[in-house]
């Protein structure tokens, strides 16, 4: 009895939502100082779709992506990447941080920051070789970026410089993308390049997870929204999760009326 | 200048100064990208409570003690800083000015309240090294250089500072890439799974290190300045951090050669008498390199502020 009771307790298959999908996060609590700035967040991220991250600013949007990554520290929570720890599966990620996170000043040429996307292929000490650097000026050419290749990255418009940054995930050769505010003023020809790669991806099959500000985009790029103001408003497809009412619970007063009722005519 | 003359007086000083110069510049170059070029700066004062506590403890003025306590008191400072910087949420500048004054007025107290006046334990030697001292006595030319009974006669600080610059530079070379990536994009380079925090802080021990060893054989002024200057110049030169490194080395050594030899025969040659500091020499030939960079350098102007597009 004891024995068949073990062996039973042995083929229970983990919790199936957990083992499936690309990103999944359970009581992620994040504080600043004192304030949580995230607090106790469930999320699951759905396979092979692009999902957007809504809520107001400092609702902790770009700080749940930086806690399940790991670039800040968690109070509590736990991230699972395909289903596993996500020490063991960073190969399988590519992450393009906020543009202003980083010093443009930076000694380096455009291709070199793309080449920093395989990195992680070449080890400590690997050799950067020849096939290298044409998958770099390949990632480059699609989005639209290969003339500016030996430019010091310093000279380049912010709407290149997300581009670059977007090279660079894609030289990563991940499943999961994870991008952090990537349309934040940029031009709109470099909006409608970064999204035409993104749905590239999402059509080779990869999930795509976007940082996102602007409402009035949400339902025309994305299948998925994840709505945070510090806690969970809402999950899931557009149609259901992104409505009049779970805009008001995760804007309150801050977005006019006249704003909500525009969206909730955009969504239907 | 004959062989004879050059090889016992001036060949090991210049090395000596050269290597001292390039190990410390190489790390500096990171430093200088990072906004944490003064920790140079804050290394050199904090040796001096360790080098009294190592002097206390062994009741003698003698190199190796001395060099451990010396980074024993980096070591303690890198963490103090980073501690501060961290709980705090500070600015790094912040929290080295806290650290290092506290460190050196800590040094000082303990230097006026132990009994070492008669020793040679003082702040001019911590200032200016004494580089001119460092001799090979037993050469007798470029021949000496294949003699192994001379080269057994070799100053003792030269192969030290050698091992020191081998040291810092495979550290460099082996974590090129993750230094640069964690450098310029610190979020990026841990969603790798890089260990930024770890290897910030090896960035800083091999810094104290190099500026340990440099510190014993040629003073804090040398120490201070090629951690800031031939990166800073050669920032100015490049937009490449490959180059950049290049460019440091090649003025952290003209700063060496060409400095010890206009402090050993500049002030002959206008005429005066007596030879003035080479270390205090090296260091502002770098600093007028540095002025020149920036007067004259390609890359000089900065570029990076984003633009709204």
């Amino acid at each position: 009895m004891v024995l068949e009771l073990a062996s039973n307790m042995g083929r229970v298959p983990e919790a199936p939502d957990l083992a499936e999908s690309p990103l999944s996060i359970r009581g992620l609590t994040v504080t600043y100082g004192q304030k949580p700035a995230v607090f106790s967040v469930d999320m699951t991220v759905e396979p092979g779709k692009m999902t957007a991250i809504i809520g107001p600013n400092g609702a902790g949007k770009s700080t749940t992506l930086k806690a399940a990554l790991g670039i800040v520290p968690h109070v509590s929570g736990q991230v699972q990447v395909f289903g596993k720890p996500i020490d063991t599966q960073r190969a399988r990620i590519a992450y393009v941080p906020q543009r202003a996170s980083v010093d443009w000043d930076f000694p380096t040429r455009v291709i070199d920051v793309v080449l920093m996307g395989v990195y992680r292929e070449l080890g400590l000490l690997g050799r950067l070789r020849g096939r290298h650097k044409a998958k770099a000026m390949d990632c480059l050419n699609r989005v639209g970026m290969r003339e500016f290749a030996e430019r010091q990255i310093g000279q380049l418009s912010g709407g290149q410089q997300q581009r670059v940054f977007l090279a660079r995930a894609l030289a990563q050769d991940a499943d999961l993308y994870l991008l952090d505010e990537p349309f934040a003023g940029v031009d709109a020809a470099t909006e409608k390049a970064i999204i035409s790669v993104l749905k590239s991806l999402r059509a080779e099959g990869k999930t795509v997870v976007v940082v996102h500000h602007d409402l009035a985009t949400v339902t025309d790029y994305f299948e998925n929204v994840f709505l945070i103001n510090t806690r969970k408003v809402a999950e899931g497809p557009v149609t259901q999760a992104f409505t009049a009412e779970t805009l008001q619970t995760a804007y309150g007063g801050r977005l006019a009326t006249a704003q909500v009722d525009q969206l909730a005519q955009a969504v239907g | 200048m004959s062989g004879e003359e050059f090889v016992p007086l001036s060949l090991t000083p210049i090395l000596i100064g050269t290597f001292a110069a390039i190990a410390c510049a190489l790390p500096g170059n990171f430093l200088l990208l990072r906004r944490q070029a003064l920790i140079g700066d804050a290394i050199s004062h904090v040796v001096l409570p360790g080098i009294v506590v190592a002097f206390l403890l062994t009741g003698a003025i003698s190199a190796w003690p001395m060099m451990l306590g010396a980074a024993g008191a980096s070591v303690v400072a890198v963490i103090l800083i980073e501690a501060i910087r961290r709980l705090g949420r500070i600015e790094p500048g912040a929290a080295m000015g806290v650290v290092f004054t506290t460190m050196f007025a800590g040094g000082v107290l303990l230097l006026e309240q132990t009994d070492t006046s008669n020793v040679h334990l003082d702040v001019e030697h911590a200032l200016y090294g004494n580089l001119e001292s460092l001799i090979w006595l037993d050469a007798v030319g470029w021949s000496s250089l294949l003699d192994a009974q001379a080269l057994a006669h070799l100053p003792v600080e030269l192969p030290r500072i050698a091992a020191t610059l081998v040291c810092v530079a495979m550290f460099i070379g082996v974590f090129w890439r993750a230094l640069k990536i964690s450098t310029f994009d610190e979020g990026f380079a841990r969603t790798m799974g890089i260990r930024v925090n770890a290897l910030g802080m090896a960035l800083v021990i091999v810094a104290a290190i190099a500026a340990v060893a440099a510190f014993d054989a040629v003073g804090s002024i040398i120490v201070i300045a090629m951690f800031i200057c031939p990166p800073a110049a050669a920032r100015m030169m490049t937009n490449r951090l490959e180059a950049q490194v290049a460019w440091s080395i090649v003025f952290a050594t003209i700063s060496a050669v060409v400095g010890y030899v206009l402090a050993g025969y500049g002030p002959l040659w206008l005429g005066a008498f007596d030879a003035v500091s080479a270390a205090g020499m090296i260091a502002t030939v770098s600093g007028i390199i540095l002025a020149l960079a920036a007067k004259f350098g390609p890359c000089r102007s900065r570029t990076g502020a984003p633009m709204t597009a």
